[in-house]
């Protein structure tokens, strides 16, 4: 089999990028999963898309996605709903260094057009009524974050990818890239080999694998974040509620479950995606403290995803000096499935040498050998 | 019987007829049609639909029962509400 690319993950990313190079005309293009659709980190993703950040890159990458989320539908033809609910983000300061530095992220969010503002504690109270008021000082609201079916979005890109001759392979393992003389020359995988000079990394929590495979260093690792999600009931609460000196995200998705992480700074940095009592333990504590009507609910399933995280929490996107020809999509810490829309668009146009929509200049892997990144995204649970 | 008037799930209401549906487009596992349908991802978990939709899988793909796996289960084995986790831990102390 011959490809003009070879994506290796068919997670978010993966999927994104396969459409977006369909879609500006690409033909034979192969896409290699290990597992079944959104049997990686996507499937395990909180379902969140915001975009109040503290870097200017994740800002940005953060808004245009948004704006394509909200066209996703039409754009793709896609036969369900995705089930994109725009509620906002609710993002609560409990300490006096988060209030002050709420403000400055404000004030870069709307330099770059995201409507974001800060909220008293009344105000975050009328869009949220069931908050603690005893441990919430302030808050940033954006309307215009929300949520998404993680699933059916993967779905939706993969359908419309397949309708312009994408090749999708779930369920089979990529074992080998050979390269000769610096020249990627074919991907050997359970059932397949493919000639092709072009191979795309968006492996997710197995990025730095799929980066060895070619002699490729990135300097990734993978961590398991645990999540958990509650019975169905009525809609009480409309925005995702975080808190980064809590530890917590929790939302109430449009089916009625809520949905809610928290990260653990002491995790292993491996491939573990197992589920904890501690977990479960600090998860209740925190969520019945900081909103308290959630204590009357069931958790019907909690479960663990793989973080795959980059030295400044910033994704790692484009082509690498090291081995002409491959192009990453990983580094998201967490927020793949947010900045998917951008990271097709971005990864396509890398590929087929046209000129960036954005200036990628601070997203490329060179940043970390030439020590310029001097950002760190902060704002992360 | 109608396809469309038997439930198969019954937490999230999801018809033998929509999972045939499913299947016919080219989600051929548990865990596909799980994500697409929401097929046991109610309260029971798969605990009532899990061998069904099994034996609807097999008998589509004309596979053997065996050979068709249903999804992961994992905790909780019950709904357990969040102050009874919280007042769980305070008594350990």
């Amino acid at each position: 089999m011959n490809a003009n690319v070879v994506i290796i993950g068919g997670g978010i990313s993966g999927v994104a990028i396969a459409y977006n190079l369909a879609k500006k005309g690409m033909k034979d293009i192969v896409v290699f999963d290990d597992n079944y659709m959104t049997g990686g980190a996507t499937g395990r993703c909180g379902a969140g898309v915001r975009q109040q950040w503290s870097s200017k890159g994740n800002c940005i990458m953060a808004k245009m996605s948004i704006d394509f989320f909200e066209r996703a539908q039409e754009e793709l033809e896609y036969h369900r709903d995705v089930e994109f609910k725009q509620e906002g983000y609710l993002i609560v300061a409990t300490t006096d260094e988060e209030d002050e530095q709420f403000s400055k992220n404000v004030a870069l969010q709307n330099e770059v057009g995201i409507p974001s503002k800060k909220l008293t504690l009344e105000e975050a109270l009328q869009i949220v009524p069931h908050l603690n008021k005893k441990i919430v000082k302030s808050a940033t609201f954006c309307p215009t974050d929300g949520h998404l079916n993680p699933f059916l979005m993967t779905d939706a890109y993969y359908t419309a990818a397949k309708k312009l001759g994408v090749q999708f392979f779930y369920r089979e393992r990529v074992n080998e890239i050979v390269v000769k003389d610096g020249v990627i020359q074919k991907v050997i995988t359970d059932h397949h080999e493919v000639l092709t000079s072009k191979v795309v990394n968006a492996a997710g929590g197995y990025s730095y694998e799929v980066g060895q495979m070619a002699g490729v260093d990135i300097p990734v690792y993978s961590e398991n974040h645990e999540i958990l999600v509650t019975e169905p009931i009525e809609k009480i609460q409309g925005p995702m509620v975080i808190s980064f000196s809590k530890n917590i995200y929790c939302q109430q998705v449009p089916h009625g479950s809520f949905i809610m992480g928290r990260s653990n700074p002491n995790v292993e940095h491996n491939h573990d995606i197992s589920s904890s009592h501690e977990f479960l333990d600090e998860m209740a504590k925190t969520a019945v403290e900081l909103l308290p009507p959630l204590g009357q609910l069931r958790v019907i399933r909690q479960w663990g995803g793989s973080y795959n995280v980059s030295p400044d929490r910033q994704p790692i996107l484009g082509d690498t000096d090291q081995l002409e020809g491959y192009y990453l999509a990983c580094g998201f810490s967490g927020h793949g499935f947010m900045f998917a829309p951008m990271t097709g668009l971005l990864l396509s146009e890398i590929i087929l040498n046209q000129p960036p929509t954005i200036d990628m200049s601070e997203l490329h892997i060179s940043r970390f050998k030439n020590s310029t990144h001097n950002t760190y995204e902060k704002s992360v649970v | 019987m109608n396809p469309n008037n038997i439930i198969i799930c019954r937490c999230e209401d999801v018809t033998l007829q929509e999972l045939h549906d499913v299947l016919e487009e080219g989600y051929t596992t548990f865990e596909d049609v799980k994500r697409i349908l929401r097929i046991g991802m109610g309260p029971c978990q798969g605990n009532s639909c899990g061998l069904l939709v099994q034996r609807e899988i097999a008998k589509v793909l004309k596979k053997p029962l065996q050979e068709v796996q249903i999804h992961k289960t994992r905790p909780l084995i019950t709904g357990v509400k969040l102050q009874s986790i919280v007042e769980a831990t305070k008594n350990e102390r």
